[in-house]
């Protein structure tokens, strides 16, 4: 009995495999312009930051072409720090167009919605047109390259960051964060969640 | 010989879960359900709300086929609430519903639902709520009918005509290409042959 379960764990192995490998469902707003990395490590970096600690500041250009810093909103507002990994890959791109129609969930917990990747203004302006206008401002971690993201401990080993969530209070201190499986999409309401914890 | 019968629960268990696995794994990657041939044998979960229920024509258990639904043709709407273009026609697809709602003719024979391909209940729940949208919307959270379907891009449109029998066809099954409410609806009665 113990040989034929063996036997039988061993074949669907490769099934569960084949089942987990895509797991995206990539809008026809980017056309055939995506590019699929394949499946990647889920995680590969250290957090170099806690919850309670204050959140270390940062500058970055945002696509609008304004800088923004993380400290302008001390005092102010909650901040939802949403690192993805790069420009026209698969869960990327069918990540920040969901957060696009849920402004009035940030607005009622009295919070602004950062999305930072790794790539430059040029790409980043191309690729975030075809989400529509979105609400939140988009912001360019390429130069010195990854300095935030390296910062938090969210850059990976090939250069992207990690697909990581933080929630920053309006003292400044991270309340939340979450560093998800690169190769899937985080639920929306776990974050919610967490933004309900931070205006309590 | 106890041996043996407790072998073949487990083996016919085995057995049919690794044919679900690949029977969903050949349309994975490949194409989705082309016109002329059936649905991948899937069963989503009865819906909850009393009204989408008998919208559905559905009267109870836990799930059920899209074949069973009470319609002479059913269009289906694979989607994502993270998807721009299913945003942005989700008010003419809600407009081309009430056409067919408040058309004597069409109530009750042609039925819209929709997939949320990744979509939690709750990711559902949002994309309902935001757009008003009023035909059942269904979790596939982890993807499973998406694959099932081809794993297409989204929207995804599929229009299956069910006959009095209870066989059913895919007579349209195309990405986007959603021109407008009433030139959509008018392609789906063409070509179900229901006009």
């Amino acid at each position: 009995m113990k040989t034929h379960g063996k036997l039988v764990g061993v074949a669907l192995i490769p099934l569960v495999f084949l089942w987990s490998t895509t797991c995206f469902a990539i809008s026809d707003a980017f056309k055939k312009n995506i590019y699929n990395p394949g499946l990647l490590k889920p995680t590969d970096s250290v957090l170099k930051v806690n919850v309670g600690d204050y959140a270390p500041d940062f500058t970055l250009r945002a696509v609008a072409g304004e800088r923004i810093s993380l400290s302008q909103y001390r005092g102010k507002k909650n901040v939802v720090l949403s690192f993805v990994p790069a420009a026209w890959t698969p869960v990327c791109s069918d990540q920040w167009p969901g957060y696009n129609i849920v402004e009035d969930i940030f607005d009622r917990h009295d919070a602004i919605l950062l999305g930072i990747t790794v790539d430059n203004i040029p790409t980043l302006f191309a690729w975030t047109n075809q989400m529509g206008t979105l609400w939140f401002p988009v912001l360019s971690d390429f130069w010195p390259h990854g300095a935030v993201a390296g910062r938090y401990g969210l850059l990976r080993s090939d250069g992207t960051s990690e697909r990581a969530l933080v929630v920053i209070d309006k003292k400044g201190i991270i309340r939340y964060i979450h560093v998800n499986d690169i190769n899937k999409r985080p639920r929306l309401e776990n974050l919610v969640k967490e933004l309900e914890g931070v205006q309590k | 010989m106890n041996r043996e019968i407790k072998k073949i629960p487990l083996a016919v268990a085995t057995g049919a879960l690794a044919l679900a696995l690949l029977y969903c794994l050949a349309f994975a990657n490949t194409a989705p359900p082309q016109p002329g041939s059936v649905l991948p044998d899937l069963n989503l979960p009865v819906p909850e709300r009393a009204g989408e229920r008998n919208y559905l024509g559905l009267e109870g258990g836990a799930y059920f086929k899209i074949p069973e639904i009470k319609a002479h043709v059913v269009i289906i709407e694979i989607f994502s609430m993270y998807c721009p273009y299913c945003q942005r026609e989700a008010p003419e697809i809600n407009r081309m519903y009430g056409i067919i709602e408040k058309n004597p003719d069409l109530k009750g024979k042609v039925k819209v639902i929709g997939i949320g391909a990744g979509n939690s209940p709750f990711e559902v729940g949002i994309f309902k709520e935001k757009y008003r949208v009023a035909f059942p919307l269904f979790s596939d959270d982890d993807f499973a009918l998406h694959k099932c379907f081809g794993e297409v891009r989204t929207p995804y449109f599929i229009g299956v005509k069910i006959n009095d029998d209870g066989r059913h066809r895919v007579f349209y099954s195309k990405l986007g290409e959603f021109k407008g409410a009433e030139p959509f609806l008018e392609l789906m009665l063409q070509l179900s042959g229901l006009q």
